[in-house]
């Protein structure tokens, strides 16, 4: 086990909430690890799994879909959607070999700063232990 | 052919430059494919910096821009406009966030450059294949429909009107004014609440821009902002108002008393009525569900006495379909239903009434002619208890919010019961005083000081009769003791809650609502009078409870926001909607039944987006299983692209 591994890690940010989170962390000026790459999409309810499939695909170690808490929505309901789809996502990974843990999804509003720092802080603490994502990864 | 990308990192001072190696940036970028140039500049968004954005545009031939630097909700807009006057499309340019996302919140500078670094490329990615758009243009509808005659909607009409906009009113009720009409006196100044609302009233159905709905409904609305299409339903009235002549005839030989509505019940009123004198639109009503039956053989003999034949049996619900540019929903409150305040006696002793049953009592016009009279015996009470925020600030129980007004007009009751009965006492129940307004503390000062009202501070835990008169138990949290007051009569200041209907309406103009039912603004500061559904507004109570002068000023709001739209020729509607590949789509309908806006339906087999409706959300695109509806400028290919950047490439 590779303790020291740095994880690879791709956040689904939704542009309402989430990423608006994770601007007020850097307004904030609060500190989390640099793992974590963003992009930023119109609603977490636009993030296929496919998306997800071809992070782990191109190497991600870990998944992060986040959007506005539920009933916030911008779009009055595609988190519901997003939560509905990610959670069978998440069912089904160990289905194709890969720990359910790599997949994960949050609630951050504009004003959670902190939330979000905190969430990735715990993500990467949870994905180091499981060493490179080799399962999906597409064979070089 | 390939584009040709300019990539342009922003030092933003130190900001980035103290943890991003900026040149280093620009160096990787100008060896990735695509880029032809790079540059690093100190600040990008000033003038100069913006100025060399453009030079480089037309000397380099860029068909594409991405600016490393803050936030796009900062600077996007600049960007896009200094790279729309070089020649190019604005949707060709696109931010990388390092600035919030990477430089501020990282102090490892090989990390930061590293990250900075995947950020730009998958923005280049992105940009590689985003598409020149244009915005959409949407006409406008010049006329604007306001749901909810109360004090909010008849000013937003009148202000809508009085600025050469045709106003489309509609009304529940058979006359407009809502619950101001219903008050004795207003406070803080105790002006007269019908005086200075009946002349706005008239106003409106005088009005030629403004056309009235009463006792009618919105049913449907169809459209977009600057084009909704509104479906009313407006019930029959069984009388013509332009054949009644107001004689009162009809009410004379009615067989049939219902409780009054208008006075709460304090008093009945005939199956054919009208709501009150000064009602507008001036007529009569017959409630088809108190009178015995339209069959003239049933009664029929208001029918018989009206002599202008103004009364038709044969009268059926008419739908009318207006076409409106903006709606603005103005529906007020209801008070909290009594059922929920059984420990009160509320509903079940005659002389517990609520506030607005109390406004009734104390109006000239009401049910006693101004006088304070006890329901039960016509008895003048001696002492009185008033109970504030019954069923507010009680989030186990009741509703958790405050409902904001109840504390002003408890002091206004217990002032006007001091002018009617001199030698009474008065008594207030309350949590804490909240008299926030100009002149509200100084009114409460003087109902305490002057008036020599005694304001205990805590709960009452019941009312109940006991050899006629009403028992209060409580407790004085200051003085720390139990209290008993043997009352005459009780007036629960009762929470302010949506009117009934608010639910059905928002499901109708798809306009969200608050946890507490109330119509969301979009914006809890900066955007207190719009909803989260485009081109519709919002005014008074519905949105929140507040007071006459908050309703007022926020009615203005709405109709100035209205008029900010249905003033310019054409509306712009963003371009980033979603699209379809006809050969891919089996016409299964699944993105049609995602879609929150309504804005997809099947035509010929094959999903069709209207691009007025579409908001750009990409929930079809998750949904599709083929791939057959994407968002322009953000595609499963540019995602994709996006991803291998962010991860460092296959290599
Ligand atoms: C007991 C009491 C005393 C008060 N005293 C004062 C005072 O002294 N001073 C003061 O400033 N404020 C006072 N207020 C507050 C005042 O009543 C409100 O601020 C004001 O009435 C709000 O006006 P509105 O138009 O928003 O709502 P409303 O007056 O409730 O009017 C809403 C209108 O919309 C109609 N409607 C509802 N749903 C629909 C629908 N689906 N379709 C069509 N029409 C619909 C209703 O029939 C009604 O006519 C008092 C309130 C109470 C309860
Ligand atoms: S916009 Fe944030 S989840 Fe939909």
């Amino acid at each position: 086990m590779n303790s020291e591994h740095e994880p690879k890690i791709v956040a689904f940010l939704c542009k309402w909430c989430s990423s608006a989170g994770s601007d007020m962390a850097g307004v904030s000026r609060l500190e989390y690890p640099s793992n974590v790459i963003p992009i930023t999409v119109m609603c977490s309810g636009s993030v296929s799994p496919l998306y997800i499939l071809s992070a782990f695909n191109l190497g991600a170690d870990g998944v992060l879909v986040s959007g506005c808490h539920p009933g916030d929505c911008h779009y009055i309901k595609g988190n519901m959607y997003a939560r509905r789809r990610m959670a069978l996502l998440k069912e089904l990974l160990p289905y194709i070999g890969l720990e359910p843990e790599r997949f994960q999804m949050s609630w951050v509003s504009a004003a959670e700063g902190l939330k979000f720092t905190q969430i990735i802080k715990e993500f990467v603490k949870q994905l180091k232990p499981l060493g490179p994502q080799t399962q999906l990864r597409r064979s070089l | 052919m390939r584009k040709k990308i300019g990539v342009f990192v922003c030092h933003c001072g130190i900001n980035i430059a103290g943890t991003v190696d900026v040149k280093k940036v620009a160096q990787e970028l100008s060896e990735f494919p695509g880029v032809s140039y790079t540059v690093d500049y100190v600040y990008m968004c000033s003038d100069p910096g913006q100025n060399l954005i453009i030079q480089k545009i037309k000397e380099e031939k860029l068909d594409g821009v991405v600016v490393a630097c803050c936030s796009p909700n900062l600077h996007e807009t600049t960007f896009r406009r200094a790279a729309q006057s070089a020649g190019l499309n604005p949707y060709e340019c696109e931010i990388a966030n390092i600035r919030e996302q990477c430089s501020w919140v990282h102090k490892d500078k090989d990390k930061a450059t590293e990250k900075a670094i995947k950020i730009t490329k998958g923005i280049v990615e992105k940009l590689r294949w985003n598409e020149p758009l244009q915005p959409i243009k949407v006409p406008v509808t010049k006329r604007a429909l306001i749901i909810g005659g109360g004090i909010a909607g008849i000013q937003t009409a009148l202000d809508l009107a009085n600025s050469d906009i045709e106003v489309v009113l509609v009304e529940k009720n058979p006359s407009i004014g809502g619950h101001m009409i219903q008050l004795s006196e207003t406070f803080p100044t105790l002006d007269c609440s019908q005086c200075i609302l009946t002349p706005k009233m008239v106003e409106v159905s005088k009005h030629p821009k403004i056309k009235l709905y009463t006792y009618s409904e919105v049913q449907e609305v169809t459209g977009y902002v600057g084009n909704f299409q509104a479906k009313i339903l407006k019930k029959p009235r069984y009388v013509d108002p332009d054949k009644c002549t107001l004689c009162d005839e009809c009410t004379q030989v009615c067989p049939v008393v219902v409780p009054n509505e208008f006075d709460l019940g304090l008093t009945g009123r005939k199956a054919i009525y009208i709501p009150f004198p000064q009602a507008i639109p001036a007529t009569y009503t017959l409630d088809i569900e108190a009178c015995p039956g339209v069959l003239p053989i049933a009664c029929g003999k208001c029918w018989d006495v009206c002599e202008p034949k103004a009364i038709d049996f044969d009268m059926k619900p008419e739908i009318v379909e207006e076409k409106v540019g903006a709606i603005v929903v103005a529906t007020g409150y209801d008070l909290y239903d009594k059922k929920n305040m059984a420990e009160y006696g509320y509903g079940k002793y005659p002389d517990v009434l609520d506030g607005l049953q109390f406004e009734r009592l104390l109006s000239a016009s009401g049910p006693t002619r101004g006088k304070i009279l006890r329901p039960s015996d016509h008895k003048e009470p001696k002492e009185i208890v008033f109970i504030q925020c019954v069923g507010s600030r009680d989030p186990e129980l009741h509703n958790k919010y405050c409902s904001k007004i109840c504390c002003m007009y408890t002091a206004k009751h217990a002032k006007l019961y001091k002018h009617h009965v001199h030698d009474g006492q008065a008594y207030v129940f309350y949590i804490d005083i909240r008299a926030g307004g100009k002149g509200y503390e100084e009114f409460v000062n003087r109902t305490m000081e002057e008036e020599g009202v005694l304001y205990l501070r805590g709960k009452v835990s019941k009312v109940f009769e006991e050899n006629g008169k009403l028992v209060v138990w409580g407790v004085d949290t200051l003085a720390g003791q139990d209290i008993e007051i043997r009352a005459d009569m009780v007036v629960l200041a009762m929470a302010i809650r949506p009117s009934s209907g608010a639910e059905k309406l928002a499901k109708i103009l798809k306009a969200a609502q608050d946890t507490d039912g109330f119509f969301a603004e979009a914006h809890p500061k900066l955007r207190p009078v719009e909803s989260l559904t485009a081109g519709v507004f919002l005014a008074g109570v519905a949105q929140a409870p507040k007071d006459i002068p908050d309703t007022v000023a926020q009615a203005g709001g709405a109709a100035i926001k209205v008029v900010s739209i249905l003033s310019q020729p054409e509306l712009l509607h963003s371009p980033l909607v979603a699209q379809v590949n006809e050969h891919l789509c089996t016409g299964c309908s699944m993105c049609v039944d995602v879609c929150p806006f309504s804005a997809l339906s099947i035509v010929e087999g094959k999903a069709k987006v209207n691009e007025v409706l579409c908001e750009g959300c990409g929930t079809c695109a998750a949904t599709c299983l083929r791939s057959a509806i994407e968002v322009k400028n953000l595609t499963h290919l540019q995602v994709h692209d996006m991803l291998t950047a962010s991860l460092g490439g296959l290599k």
